[in-house]
């Protein structure tokens, strides 16, 4: 049991590693940002990218999320929740953008 | 010093409520005097009231509810009367303002402190038991999310005599909540009681989905957990799911109103639309938390009476998974009228029909299990039999409503109030009825009068038809929700109708307090000794009735679905008896009225904007919570021989009988 | 696991515990679900209210980005920290665990103080959340964040006090990893607030 669980709660290499990436991932599109280097869809993609490999470092180097934590449980969940934002903020943003066109509301 | 509260707020000038709130006074002197009488106070409280024992808690949930009931339905009682002498120039006996507060209150009481309690309530009683856990998993969050639940009851309560609550209708659409049009406290009342009890039951959906994915005892697996297990598994789903956009969109409504801020607002580039948008986004799996598990309790009870494995276990469960996933993408059908385009319509639209696939795929199911089946009449069965066919209906208006041409002409009349009490009654009433019958011998050893049950349904299903068919029928003359008085006479006759339904309907109401009565009086003949009463297929009637407070004095071991039902069959001697062990129980805990007495105490002055009694009640939390989690004694160990002791009892209590 | 069935007495006991504590960090865990749903909500509405500026400034108006880049430095090397502090949990070294929470607590604060400040400018300007729609959905969004930011410093006061008078236990050990998922989770908000509010406000 205790061999396994040092293996799951990572070790100082993987949390060196984990910071190292995450302020890489914050500086590279604050400085595309400040710098106005690029086009305007080009920075939005670049922001979005950055920001979802770096939700993925933290959830993986830090908080050890893996298929294998409670049988699956723990990444089971954390897909269904997202699923459902995807679905709840995606729509709303669908909805109301099409208001807002229809009715001039908002 | 007492903010916006003055002597003023009590509105002495109002009869109804005076008289309303006298009754509600003598009957709590009554029962406090009752109590102390009896000296009960100490048994009540170290019993009961700080009990994480969610056999108890689930008695206590059905308590409230049922209270609770009585109160919705004097609200409902009271607009029919009104409705009922309201034609023409008659302005009936309700002033308009006091008349929009009674609907609002139906609303809110119905769904939030009838139907989740009882919900909840039975998850409560039941879920542990069929999965054979000896508790739930976090055993005081379970006696807190009661108190919170039961703190946010007696908040409403309070809005009857101190103050008003809101007339904006139970959903509270800003910008008519907002403080501009709403400048009264009523609104608030419905803020803060929404917000603690939402907090309770978010806490409840972690509680309990935990629960069933950690603690199923040996052998069983997903794929053999009981129906209403999974019913109630998808409901928790969609309650942690759903809850926290309640939260924050009430949130979003308080800081308009508190701190002037321009979320919902018609100026100052607020979007009202957003706010409709949020809370049916909680609203529409709101109604599938309520629903799921009264179909789970349909489930249960069709297979124990028919004496049948119930037919597609497997399309079951995966119906009710994708009614919880479906449930997240058709709330816009709320809202249809709101403008949104075509396109956007007919999406939802679409959606809308699609979910009532899986539902078709349920009713065929509980049809087929009966089919050929050696079905009892018993009164649970009556109630799931009353339930298919109004279910039914009630689904099919729906799917009209859910025809977005349609819906322009439907919304806002009484066609959407007839459609909602159609599933909501024929659904989550029926199945909370015959849930209750079905698991009440569980929950105190003795059977329901069934005498009296029939009688009940009987009231609830004819008097369900006469108030709300007419109804329907009102919608296409033109009649609208939520008037206080209409000009039109013709629909007087229609309207006493209805009225006639709701009296009918309060027969049932009162058949089942003589039920109550008639059993708890004869409940030496009505005995369930066996803990089997009804010959059942699943965990929780492999255990004696009422379950001893381990629940289990072995963990059971499950091989199959119904493994309780086949184990009966093979008639399966005990081999080995091995010997009892110690059981390892949590303690009981005052933490949780404590908190939950200064959350009342939070939300009671924030609705007076009395802000350092707020303050108190804050500290309050802090420092009750901090006791708890300095607190290491939550636990104890229940000795072998205390097991083995209540076990022989039990033991010799079925053999005298036998 | 065989073995376990014979000595019952004796060998129950941890493993029961382990699993509670297991149960603890699933329940909270899925909490962590709940109130990223609530985050989800708060964003939903940002999105839908960044429109709704009401005659007064924009995002391009009003965010500073350095200041903001100073406090995202301040709460992702808190989140190593507090890892570090995890991993000398696991050791069984409660100094050092302490000495961790103390520098996260401390770099909490730096984030807290940097948004204090920034609000706080604002608000002196008269572009407070009572301004338009578009602020009240900012100060909302970012608060909620920062409320979440201050609960977590109190929580680490608090498990300063209980490893003095308790020490690692059955009771600590578990609170610490909760704390420690809330602390990153936090930092998951925070990347798509600086993301999705800040950097693309400025564009």
């Amino acid at each position: 049991m205790s061999a396994s669980s040092t293996n799951a709660h990572g070790s100082v290499k993987s949390y060196v590693t984990g910071l190292v990436l995450s302020l890489i991932l914050t500086i590279i599109p604050f400085a595309v940002v400040m710098s106005g280097a690029f086009s305007v869809l080009a920075t939005v993609i670049v922001i979005t990218v950055t920001a979802v490999l770096q939700i993925l470092v933290q959830l993986v180097m830090f908080m050890h999320m893996s298929t294998k934590a409670d049988e699956g449980w723990n990444m089971m969940s954390f897909v269904f929740t997202l699923t459902i934002l995807v679905l709840v903020v995606g729509g709303s943003l669908w909805i109301m953008q099409h208001l807002h066109l229809n009715m001039m509301i908002g | 010093m007492f903010g916006k509260l003055t002597l003023e707020s009590i509105p002495y000038h109002e009869p109804i409520i005076m008289v309303v709130a006298a009754f509600m006074a003598i009957g709590g002197i009554a029962l406090f005097g009752l109590i102390t009488y009896y000296r009960k106070w100490g048994w009540l409280w170290n019993e009961w009231f700080t009990s994480v024992d969610h056999k108890k808690l689930g008695i206590m949930y059905f308590i409230v509810a049922l209270v609770m009931l009585l109160r919705g339905f004097s609200d409902a009682i009271m607009m029919r009367t009104q409705l009922a002498m309201a034609a023409g120039d008659a302005a009936g006996y309700l002033p308009p303002h006091h008349y929009d507060q009674i609907f609002t209150a139906h609303g809110v009481i119905m769904i939030f402190f009838v139907a989740m309690p009882m919900v909840i309530g039975l998850m409560n009683l039941v879920v542990p038991l069929q999965i054979g856990a000896r508790d739930v998993a976090f055993p005081f969050l379970n006696n807190l999310s009661f108190w919170l639940f039961a703190v946010s009851a007696i908040l409403v309560n309070i809005s009857l005599v101190v103050g008003e609550f809101a007339a904006t209708g139970w959903l509270a659409y800003a910008p008519l909540s907002g403080i501009e049009f709403s400048p009264g406290v009523g609104v608030d009342y419905w803020i803060w009681a929404l917000q603690i009890s939402g907090i309770g039951t978010t806490l409840t959906g972690i509680n309990f989905f935990v629960t069933i994915i950690k603690m199923r005892t040996k052998g069983m697996t997903m794929f053999r957990m009981p129906i209403f297990t999974w019913t109630s598994l998808c409901a928790n789903v969609l309650i942690i799911a759903s809850f926290p956009i309640l939260t924050a969109t009430i949130a979003l409504l308080t800081l308009d109103r508190y701190l002037g801020m321009h979320f919902f607002t018609n100026d100052f580039g607020g979007n009202m639309m957003m706010y409709v948008n949020l809370i049916w986004a909680w609203g529409h799996p709101e109604v599938y938390i309520l629903i799921l598990p009264a179909f789970g309790v349909f489930s249960e009870v069709i297979a124990t009476f028919a004496r049948k494995r119930l037919f597609g276990y497997a399309t079951m469960v995966w119906a009710t998974i994708s009614i919880t996933l479906l449930s997240f993408v058709v709330w816009l059908h709320h809202f249809f009228t709101m403008g949104a385009g075509a396109n956007v319509n007919a999406f939802f639209g679409i959606m809308t029909m699609i979910i009532a696939i899986p539902t078709g795929v349920k009713v065929f199911n509980w049809l087929f299990t009966m089919f050929r089946g050696s079905l009892e009449l018993t009164s649970p069965v009556l109630w799931t039999l009353g339930f298919i066919i109004t279910f039914t209906l009630g689904g099919m208006t729906g799917v009209m409503l859910a025809v977005p041409a349609a819906n322009f002409v439907l919304h806002n009349s009484l066609f959407v109030i007839a459609h909602f009490h159609n599933v909501i009654i024929g659904g989550v009433v029926f199945g909370m009825m015959a849930g209750l019958t079905y698991w009440f011998p569980k929950a105190f050893g003795f059977t329901l009068s069934e005498k009296w049950g029939k009688r009940s349904f009987w009231c609830w299903f004819i008097g369900f038809y006469v108030a709300f068919m007419p109804l329907y029928v009102l919608a296409f003359f033109g009649a609208v929700r939520r008037m206080q008085s209409y000009p039109n006479p013709e629909w007087q006759p229609w309207m006493i109708l209805a009225w006639v339904g709701a009296v009918i309907i309060m027969l049932g109401i009162v058949c089942t307090i003589i039920q109550f009565w008639v059993s708890i009086r004869d409940r030496k003949q009505n005995a369930d000794v066996t803990g089997d009463p009804w010959h059942g297929r699943t965990l929780e009637w492999s255990t004696s009735s009422p379950a001893p407070f381990y629940n289990f004095a072995r963990l059971p071991e499950v091989g199959d679905i119904d493994s309780f039902w086949s184990q009966k069959q093979r008639s399966e001697e005990q081999l080995e008896e091995a010997p009892y062990t110690d059981i390892h129980m949590p303690r009981n805990t005052v933490a949780g009225p404590v908190i939950s007495f200064f959350a009342l105490v939070i939300g009671f002055a924030l609705v007076w904007h009395i802000w350092w009694l707020a303050g108190v009640g804050a500290v309050g939390v802090f420092v009750s919570f901090m006791a708890r989690v300095f607190n290491d004694d939550i636990d104890y160990y229940v000795p072998a021989a205390e097991v083995e002791r209540i076990e022989r009892e039990h033991q010799q209590r079925v053999e005298a009988q036998a | 696991m065989a073995t376990d069935t014979l000595h019952h007495g004796a060998a129950a006991e941890p493993h029961e515990h382990h699993d509670a504590s297991g149960t603890k960090l699933f329940g909270f865990w899925v909490y962590l679900m709940s109130d990223l749903v609530i985050f989800g909500s708060l964003f939903a509405t940002y999105a839908v209210l960044m429109r709704g500026t009401a005659g007064g400034p924009t995002g391009a108006d009003i965010f500073e980005l350095p200041l903001i880049l100073f406090g995202t430095f301040a709460l992702l090397i808190s989140s190593f920290t507090f890892g570090m502090g995890v991993l000398a949990m696991h050791a069984n070294r409660v100094g050092q665990v302490k000495v961790w929470l103390v520098i996260t607590f401390l770099l909490g604060l730096c984030f807290l103080g940097m948004e204090i400040y920034e609000f706080q400018h604002l608000i002196h300007e008269g572009f407070g959340p009572d301004r338009s729609g578009f602020l009240s959905a900012f100060f909302t969004l970012v608060g909620t964040h920062g409320l979440h930011v201050m609960f977590g410093m109190i929580w680490i006061l608090v498990m300063l006090v209980q490893l003095s008078t308790k020490g690692l236990n059955d009771m600590t050990r578990p609170r610490i990893l909760c704390l420690s998922l809330f602390w990153h989770f936090l930092d998951i908000v925070w990347i798509c607030v600086f993301s999705f509010v800040y950097l693309m406000g400025v564009l």
